[in-house]
């Protein structure tokens, strides 16, 4: 059973050599990637701060690495420290009053909603900048080459997976850390109670901000690698509250409490929407996120833990005596 | 040259005055249901977009006159009002507060797409045109005028309602006390569909008078859903006054520094200054401790 996580990784990491498609490829690539994010979000969201505010931080984490290399030809390398710190800035000055004030639950996630939206619409307004709600392009570093490691741009899919894979781990593991420190236990309790926690000596400012700068940190770095990947963004599909709420969503349809959980659901979202829209073609306008929508409100009346977290309790359920599974 | 600046400001600030009016109408309907119910209905402003293409659909397509049109699309609101309660909010009233937020979030993913799927992208409008009303170097458009009067008096009956009818009566006990009201003989149950009805034939109101200023399209809910629970935020949720007041504030930033910047910059103000307010008022301007 220990093994186990280590076999599945290996059969991930060797899947694309053995001459996949560039369509089911870029599928992997985009879950991967999408898991990475939501897996960033679940990190605050299950521990009861329901931010519908990270697509603020994707947004700067694409659009400022993307504005520094087009208008000052500064490499990604640069651009995303710099973007990292302006997330952190941002996660800070929204995250701080918050919590301190002890602005929780709805108001919460409404605070954040316009953080988002600020997000967006300063994207949009800076449109001589940053093209408005077209959108932009990074300059191609690949005229002559296929790949430009100065400029973080690789038309070879194969490199993104592993890029994005080692990021998705890299993900998984700070959960993991996370999971494992004190903070978690002293943050769990917040969620109950804040007031009692505080009561006891938990100093819960501190330790939601913890939790809220990794998250921040690591959904700017989504942003990143999504504008690389993809070499085009807009205003709507990284930042607004489409994209917010749409993370949050993902999560919740996957299951926030179990690892895996956000990742199964990018997978899921991702392969509903590609199937449908094969099944059914560009006929169906919109089809997929009708049964999106639908399912969602399914899931969060009937299965409020998830695809995998459903998924793991029915298996407990069938086999007890089993030690609850370590998420 | 500053002579006309000057007009220019102050039709922007009557402009302003106008939108508030129609901004504040919006947020009653979402203040009166999370007063009385304890929820946010994210999806509201789609089901003003519903709304909309309920009027749209009766008037042009069915060629009933506009107002009939327009009672019609309120009444469609209002039923959807209390099915979204009967259906999705009932389900999960026991659960998380959060998840009460998250499932009207899956409702606005599906009307939203709903609406694509049926309507399609294209925008639509009820190819009604008013002349502008011209005071002076001032021009308002007439929409915008019947919405502002019709907002007040809706603003006014609802006040009737809740103070003058024994229903408006039970619902305000409820939004006071929840625990205690069954005890006291009134079925909660039943208030809070009559509430989510009466919520819905508020966004109803709303969508027949956003209709004669806006083309509709599936997306048009994300336009003003936001700032509408912003306002209701800043007047602290439930706050039915404090929404009021926070409409107009709103509508001013909106519209005046529209008018200085460009529009979106307007907006930008508006939320930087909702971020500020609540971490120096986190309860809201009116909303207690």
């Amino acid at each position: 059973m220990r093994m186990l996580p280590w076999i599945g990784l290996a059969i991930l990491a060797v899947t694309p050599l053995l001459g996949l498609g560039n369509y089911p490829l870029h599928l992997l690539i985009m879950v991967l990637l999408w898991g990475y994010v939501y897996t960033s979000w679940s990190i605050m969201g299950r521990l009861g701060m329901v931010s519908f505010g990270h697509g603020a931080f994707l947004g700067i984490g694409a659009y400022v690495v993307t504005m520094g290399w087009n208008h000052y030809g500064l490499t990604p390398w640069m651009g995303v420290p710099i973007a990292l710190a302006v997330t952190a800035i941002v996660a800070f000055l929204i995250g701080y009053p918050c919590f301190r004030y002890k602005i929780v639950g709805h108001y919460f996630a409404l605070v954040t909603l316009a953080l988002s939206e600020v997000t967006r619409l300063l994207i949009v307004a800076l449109r001589d900048q940053t093209g408005g709600s077209l959108g932009v392009t990074p300059k191609t570093a690949l005229t002559d080459a296929s790949y430009s490691l100065f400029a973080l741009q690789f038309s070879n899919k194969l490199i993104w997976f592993y890029i994005v894979l080692v990021f998705w781990l890299i993900g998984l593991w700070i959960w993991k850390k996370v999971d494992q420190s004190m903070g978690r236990l002293a943050l769990e309790a917040i969620s109950q109670e804040e007031d009692a926690s505080a009561s006891i000596g938990i100093n819960v400012t501190r330790l939601k901000l913890g939790v809220t700068m990794i998250s921040a940190l690591m959904t700017c770095f989504g942003g990143v690698l999504y504008a690389q990947y993809q070499l085009y963004v807009n205003p709507e599909t990284v930042s607004g509250i489409g994209i917010s709420l749409q993370m949050v969503f993902g999560v919740i349809a996957g299951g926030m409490y179990v690892r895996l959980g956000p990742t199964v659901g990018a997978a899921f979202t991702l392969l509903l929407a590609e199937g449908l829209r094969l099944g059914f073609g560009n006929k169906f306008h919109a089809l997929d996120t009708t049964v999106y929508g639908l399912m969602l409100v399914l899931f969060i009346i009937y299965m409020p833990k998830g695809i995998l977290g459903a998924a793991m309790e029915a298996m407990k359920a069938k086999r007890p005596g089993v030690a609850p599974a370590t998420s | 040259m500053s002579q006309i600046f000057d007009v220019f400001l102050l039709e922007s600030v009557l402009n302003g005055l106008l939108l508030g009016g129609l901004l504040a109408l919006l947020s009653l309907g979402l203040n009166l249901i999370f007063g009385v119910i304890d929820v946010v209905w994210i999806c509201y402003a789609e089901l003003i977009m519903v709304g909309m293409y309920a009027v749209y659909y009766f008037h042009v397509v069915f060629g009933w006159p506009l107002i009939p049109a327009m009672l019609a699309g309120v009444a469609i609101v209002a039923v959807c009002g209390a099915a979204l309660h009967y259906f999705v909010i009932r389900p999960v009233l026991g659960a998380e507060p959060i998840n009460q937020l998250l499932v009207t979030g899956g409702v606005l993913f599906f009307l939203q797409a709903a609406a694509t799927l049926v309507f399609g992208i294209e925008f639509k409008n009820l190819g009604v045109t008013f002349a502008p009303v011209v005071v002076g170097d001032i021009s308002f458009s007439m929409p915008r005028l019947i919405a502002f009067g019709v907002a007040l008096a809706g603003m006014l009956g609802m006040y009737l309602l809740l103070t003058r009818t024994y229903i408006g009566t039970a619902i305000r006990a409820i939004s006071q006390d929840r625990a205690i009201m069954p005890l006291m003989g009134v079925n909660p149950g039943r208030i809070f569909i009559i509430t989510s009805a009466i919520g819905g034939a508020l966004a109803g109101l709303g969508s027949c008078l956003l209709v004669l200023q806006y083309d509709i399209h599936p997306g048009i809910g994300l336009s003003f859903g936001p700032i509408t629970f912003l306002i209701c935020v800043l007047g602290g949720l439930g706050n039915m006054i404090g929404g009021f007041i926070a409409a107009f504030i709103f509508a001013q930033f909106i519209s005046v520094g529209g008018f200085f910047l460009a529009l979106e910059w307007g907006y930008v103000i508006a939320f930087l200054f909702f971020i500020g307010m609540m971490f120096w008022r986190p309860q809201g301007i009116l909303g207690g401790k």
